[in-house]
């Protein structure tokens, strides 16, 4: 039933705009992810739902209920502080307690609740210890516990991970998502890190300044991003962008390099119709490159470029090579990216149907 | 903890002396600048040791002795006798009961003021800083400007405000009149002091809970220990040793100790009796020291710890 939905909503700060004209619906059930960079206005849009700022304009529903006016208490909402922001004087015990204090409940469906929130989290043995003594992990598990004690519908996450150690924010990212899976609430959870991003989220609102760039599952976002922004913002190494003409003759569209290197297009699907001789961007996605010449029927386009350097990143390696004055950058096999010497001339392919086109003015999919 | 400190220290040290070179440190000299910081030091603590010395031993004379003159000379003879009628008969204008009186006024008027005026400053600064108050910025400004304003100025209008409500002359009065004083600068250091307190703990306590006085008392108190120390040590010695809103507003039945004092100091005919006054002043010193000596420790915590553990 909670079904979230921003409508309209302004945000300003004195005379700063933060949010302009913000529209956001999510339904049940889902994990929604808010990712941008720093400083684009995910907390605030968090804090707004969570009542502890007030919106300039605009109308927030949750359920079909319009909250905008209601106390953060009244919200029906429990949230997950990114400093945890545990009650240094109180036990564990009387966090999770404290977390029931405005729902009056009965004493022993408190005590319920809070023995059933310890278990799934793992915290009886600390019930008695006070935050101060305890690690960033086990302190992470009570936030949420204190969170989870309310039974809501909603949860809210605010960068909940960005203070643990790499494994253990993997180990939580699993849990977090577990614990979606098994209570099958709505979560709206901010983030900067696109992994977090792409491995929890049922949807993903991309942002930036301050506006929803795109808004879609995980595989949309990835596979066809609406504009520039969130091309470059996802995936790593970034979609590597380059500006290029586009020629049609023949019926075959093609973009021209500078060098003039061409680039099949044929099997692309405008949104918009092409026009011969215009300015676009060409976005290349790192993983779609081969190293070695092809054919013709399995690649758009081939390039004979020198190796700049290569990396190794665990599993597997980057390789960047140099076109047209600019980095290009390739995932490459690790046996392969051994075999790559800086100053090489290798030819490298890109695999059909996987090419991304931007307006050069707008900056949107085309 | 400490004991590990030391031991990392010891095991540092011996490192350090097995691996650096060795350099013969210079013997310190005593320099003329040395002395001269002696010598003024030392005149420092005379000026304050003498006369306590003075008043210590006076006040275990006898007036035989004190007659004699020999201000330094330590008591032929130890007696309380001096203490024993300060506390309970010297004479306070026409009242003939000791400082005793004016004690147990000082004890009713110490509790409700600590009360009224830190009670009132903690809730006021603790709304200042946490809650979104309208026009708290011009509320603090205002607040600054009445740390600087002298009683004697508003020392009219209070006497007639605390008569019109009935509480002129009593102990009440002068409570109110020392919350009223003390509010100002309490609410600032309170406020100041909560200002630090990570804001999501206030946004976490506002979603749990929402309630103003539920999380005052819950969260925000537990977590004042420190800064409560500092603010009920100032207060204990102001309003211990006020005597100007004692004298004003205590009427003739609840004069403070400190007023009581000055009665039997100053209003005594024929020879002054020295080792009755000294005993009294003793006597009306000790409680704050006393105070001092039990929570001092905590005091230095309270003013260096400024940081909230979370
Ligand atoms: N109280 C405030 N007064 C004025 N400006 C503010 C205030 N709070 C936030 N801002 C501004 O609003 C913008 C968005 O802030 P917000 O905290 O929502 O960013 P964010 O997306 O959460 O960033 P981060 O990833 O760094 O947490 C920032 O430019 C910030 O400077
Ligand atoms: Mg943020």
């Amino acid at each position: 039933m909670p079904k979230v939905s921003f409508e309209h909503i302004t945000k300003t700060y004195g005379n700063v705009p933060v949010l302009k004209d913000l529209n956001l619906a999510i339904d049940d059930g889902d994990f929604l992810v808010l990712l941008g960079p720093s400083g684009c206005g995910k907390t605030t849009l968090l804090n707004l739902l969570a009542g502890l700022i007030d919106v300039t304009d605009g109308r927030i529903m949750i359920g079909d209920r319009d909250v905008t006016d209601v106390d953060p208490k009244d919200r029906g909402l429990a949230m997950v502080f990114q400093s945890y922001a545990l009650y240094p004087t109180k036990t564990v015990y009387g966090n999770l307690k404290f977390g029931l204090s405005a729902s009056k409940l009965p004493k022993d469906e408190v005590e319920r609740r809070i023995a059933w929130a310890a278990k799934l989290l793992q915290i009886e043995p600390l019930l008695n210890r006070k935050p101060a003594h305890l690690s960033g992990g086990q302190r992470q598990r009570v936030a949420i516990g204190r969170a989870l004690v309310k039974n809501v519908g909603v949860f809210l996450f605010d960068e909940p991970l960005s203070n643990l150690d790499a494994k253990l924010r993997t180990e939580t990212r699993l849990e977090i998502k577990k614990l979606h899976d098994t209570l099958k609430t709505t979560i709206v959870y901010v983030t900067h890190d696109q992994i977090e991003a792409m491995t929890m989220a049922t949807k993903i609102a991309v942002m930036n300044g301050g506006v929803i760039q795109q808004f879609g599952t995980p595989d949309e976002i990835y596979e066809r991003p609406a504009n520039l922004f969130v091309a470059g913002f996802i995936g790593s190494p970034a979609m590597n962008l380059r500006k290029v003409k586009l020629s049609i003759a023949n019926g075959k569209t093609e973009a021209v390099f500078g060098s003039g290197v061409r680039f099949d297009l044929s099997d692309y699907r405008f949104a918009t119709a092409p026009q011969d001789g215009a300015e676009v961007i060409l976005g290349l996605r790192p993983e779609h490159f081969l190293v070695g010449a092809g054919t013709a029927a399995d690649s758009a386009a081939t390039f004979e470029v020198p190796v700049q350097y290569a990396e190794r990143t665990g599993p597997d390696a980057s390789a960047y090579f140099v076109l047209e004055n600019d980095l290009l950058a390739l995932r490459v096999e690790p046996a392969v990216a051994a075999g790559l010497k800086p100053g090489q001339v290798v030819p490298v392919r890109y695999l059909k149907g996987k090419a991304h086109l931007f307006d050069a003015q707008t900056g949107q999919r085309m | 903890m400490s004991d590990l400190t030391i031991a990392q220290k010891m095991l540092g040290g011996e490192v350090a002396v097995r691996s650096a070179p060795y350099f013969p440190r210079k013997k310190k000299r005593i320099t003329g600048r040395s002395i001269a910081i002696i010598i003024f030091l030392s005149i420092c603590a005379i000026f304050f040791c003498v006369p306590l010395y003075v008043v210590i031993i006076t006040s275990f004379k006898t007036m035989e002795q004190i007659r004699e003159g020999a201000m330094f000379s330590l008591p032929n003879v130890w007696t309380l006798e001096a203490w024993d009628h300060a506390w309970n008969s010297a004479c306070s204008g026409i009242n003939c009961n000791g400082l005793k009186v004016g004690f147990w006024n000082s004890v009713q008027i110490l509790f409700p003021s600590l009360i009224l005026s830190i009670g009132i400053s903690m809730i006021t600064g603790y709304a200042l800083a946490l809650w979104n108050v309208r026009w708290a910025g011009g509320f603090l400004f205002l607040l600054f400007i009445c740390a600087f304003v002298p009683f004697q100025i508003i020392m009219f209008p209070l006497i007639s405000m605390t008569a019109a409500i009935k509480v002129y002359g009593n102990v009440w009065g002068v409570a109110i009149v020392h919350a009223v004083l003390a509010m100002p600068v309490l609410t600032l250091i309170f406020r100041n002091y909560y200002k630090d307190i990570p804001q999501e703990i206030m946004s976490a306590a506002v979603m749990d809970s929402g309630s103003f006085w539920k999380i005052f008392v819950e969260i925000i108190l537990p977590m004042s220990g420190n800064i409560l120390i500092v603010v009920l040590i100032l207060q204990i010695t102001s309003i211990w040793n006020d005597y100007l809103i004692g004298v004003t507003f205590g009427g003739m039945g609840s004069q403070p100790m400190t007023v009581n004092l000055a009665n039997l100091i100053t209003i005594s005919t024929g020879t002054t009796r020295y080792n009755d006054n000294m005993a009294a002043a003793l006597q009306t010193a000790i409680p704050p020291l006393v105070i001092y000596f039990f929570v001092g420790k905590l005091f230095v915590q309270g003013i260096t710890a400024g940081a909230i553990k979370g």
